[in-house]
């Protein structure tokens, strides 16, 4: 269980506060931490202008001219008291189905052979987890997701594209995640999905929010083609 | 009312004062680079501070009105002429009906704000016109604007007399701006700092609204050059494990994975906002209440008379 006392508040700037957790990969601090944002948008809304859940901490922006810093700072510590121990949603995950290799996962090879397997059984792998999205960042929408099986746990590109279509499925540093724009890249692409984390015409623009769960399943280029 | 592009420049976007409370979901704050003299544009056109202006880097746009626009700029300093005839941008002029205002050659600074009478009258998304290039939201799809692009003028000024507020004092080759240490200060050695401090940075050409890739001695980590990416204020200096650090600015993007060094207080990001690829950037150490206080002494600045 995590306490008050795991959790450490220094300033970022002169115009937010971060707050610390534990630094680890693990869906107990993910779910203290969007609990902790959550809190923190009740109690000091009015003068937050941004609260960003990172993967073990959360930051608040404010006005430096409008907001005492160590003032906030107290805030941010009473938000954190009141926290319930276990705060975790088990909503139904979002599915999302990929056509995997191909034109539309060019890195699928690559990183097939960095594990040592089959293609096939890259994909296996790849959609046999329930991923939990612990930040959604870097570009509108995009779910950095974690859980990904270790034998897929490629590095980062050495060099990152300077053009990842939108709708890439992507992994890198034992994250997933999917390219909501077309944007430069330095995962490797593995699949395309239609799923869009974001479309700015839809009433909920953005898919994702950390604490979703994500499952992925396989398309063939035809049903990819059909699928809207 | 409406302004036309005739020329765009390098790179010219609509810029409010930012895209606040959607970081969450990865849409960047964006804004302007110079949100002093942003500011200050608008308090000489008699807008709200907060009303859209166009921001131009290095090269200025060339633009028609359809109607009597009144108009100023502050930040870089342009030669700028109305019809072909010098003009004081820096006071609020005219550019009659049919007329166009030309920005020539840049005599210092990086980016200026044009501001309008009304402000830019275009639509908002996520309650801002700022424009993020790097993730396409905003006004014109979120691009730099492009020959042919119509600026609505709005019809929110007020009337009252505006005491002149002063100009930024533009950088000569180069800044020095003030930082606090962190957040990540701990995962660097003792010579990093002594580094930081002790040596000039030069901006790269690989420098953009995003933020500016520096050239100096390398920061060293203390130990792993990753952290579990978190929220990426602007001024922050992060450090990738080449150890040369990234000035992150006004369109960064809402996450990143390098631990950062340091970060550069807001009364001193409208100076870095005003540097170029070749120019010299210096670093200060300074305490959370001197960071403050500079920024009530820019703040009074803006009015003139410490309004």
């Amino acid at each position: 269980m995590l306490t008050t006392s795991d959790l450490r508040i220094v300033p970022a700037g002169d115009a937010a506060l971060l707050i610390e957790l534990p630094a680890r990969i693990d869906p107990a601090v993910s779910g203290r931490a969007i609990a902790l944002a959550k809190a923190v948008k009740a109690r000091c809304g009015a003068v937050a202008r941004d609260v960003v859940v990172g993967y073990c901490s959360v930051t608040v922006y404010f006005d430096p001219l409008q907001v005492d810093a160590a003032a906030l700072e107290d805030e941010l510590r009473q938000a954190a008291q009141g926290l319930p121990d276990h705060t975790e949603r088990e909503g139904a995950p979002i599915d999302v189905g990929v056509c995997y290799g191909g034109t539309y996962g060019p890195d699928l090879g690559e990183v097939a052979a960095f594990a040592r397997a089959t293609e096939k059984e890259v994909i296996a792998l790849h959609i046999a987890v329930t991923y939990r999205v612990y930040v959604v960042g870097f570009v509108p929408g995009f779910p950095y997701m974690a859980g990904v099986d270790p034998r897929l746990a490629v590095p980062r590109r050495a060099t990152p594209r300077t053009r990842v279509p939108a709708g890439s499925v992507a992994i890198a540093a034992g994250q997933t995640g999917i390219y909501p724009i077309e944007t430069p890249g330095g995962w490797h692409l593995i699949g395309r999905t239609r799923v869009k984390p974001y479309d700015e015409s839809r009433a909920q623009p953005f898919l994702f929010k950390p604490g979703d769960r994500v499952r992925f399943h396989s398309l063939d280029p035809g049903e990819f083609e059909r699928a809207t | 009312m409406s302004l036309t592009v005739v020329r765009p420049g390098m790179l010219t976007t609509v810029q409010d004062l930012g895209r606040w409370g959607s970081q969450d979901r990865g849409v960047p704050v964006a804004g302007p680079m110079d949100a002093y003299s942003h500011r200050l544009a608008n308090w000489l056109a008699g807008n709200d501070e907060r009303a859209a202006a166009l921001e131009m880097t290095l090269m200025g746009p060339e633009l028609e009105a359809d109607a009597d626009v009144i108009c100023v700029v502050a930040g870089a300093q342009f030669d700028v002429t109305v019809n072909g005839v010098v003009t004081d941008a820096s006071r609020p002029f005219t550019v009659p009906e049919g007329g166009r205002v030309r920005f020539g050659a840049r005599r210092s600074g990086a980016r200026a704000t044009l501001a309008v009478r009304g402000g830019f009258a275009v639509p908002e998304i996520f309650g801002s016109r700022a424009t993020s290039v790097i993730s396409r939201i905003g006004p014109y799809g979120g691009r730099p604007l492009m020959t042919g692009d119509v600026l609505p003028v709005g019809d929110h000024f007020t009337d009252m007399p505006v005491p002149a507020g002063r100009a930024l004092e533009l950088p000569s080759g180069g800044a020095r701006v003030r930082i606090l240490r962190g957040p990540h200060d701990r995962m660097f050695t003792p010579a990093a700092f002594f580094a930081l401090f002790d040596s000039r940075f030069i901006v790269t050409p690989q420098a953009n609204r995003m933020g500016y890739r520096l050239e100096g001695p390398s920061l060293a980590h203390a130990g792993d050059a990753d952290i579990l990416s978190d929220a990426t204020p602007i001024g922050s200096l992060q450090v990738p494990a080449s150890g040369q650090p990234i000035l992150l600015m006004a369109d960064r993007q809402t996450t990143g994975g390098y631990p950062k060094i340091a970060t550069v207080i807001t009364a001193d990001l409208p100076l870095a906002g005003q540097l170029a690829p070749g120019d010299w950037i210096a670093f200060t150490e300074c305490t959370p209440s001197e960071a403050i206080d500079a920024l009530r002494h820019q703040n009074a600045a803006l009015s003139g008379a410490g309004r």
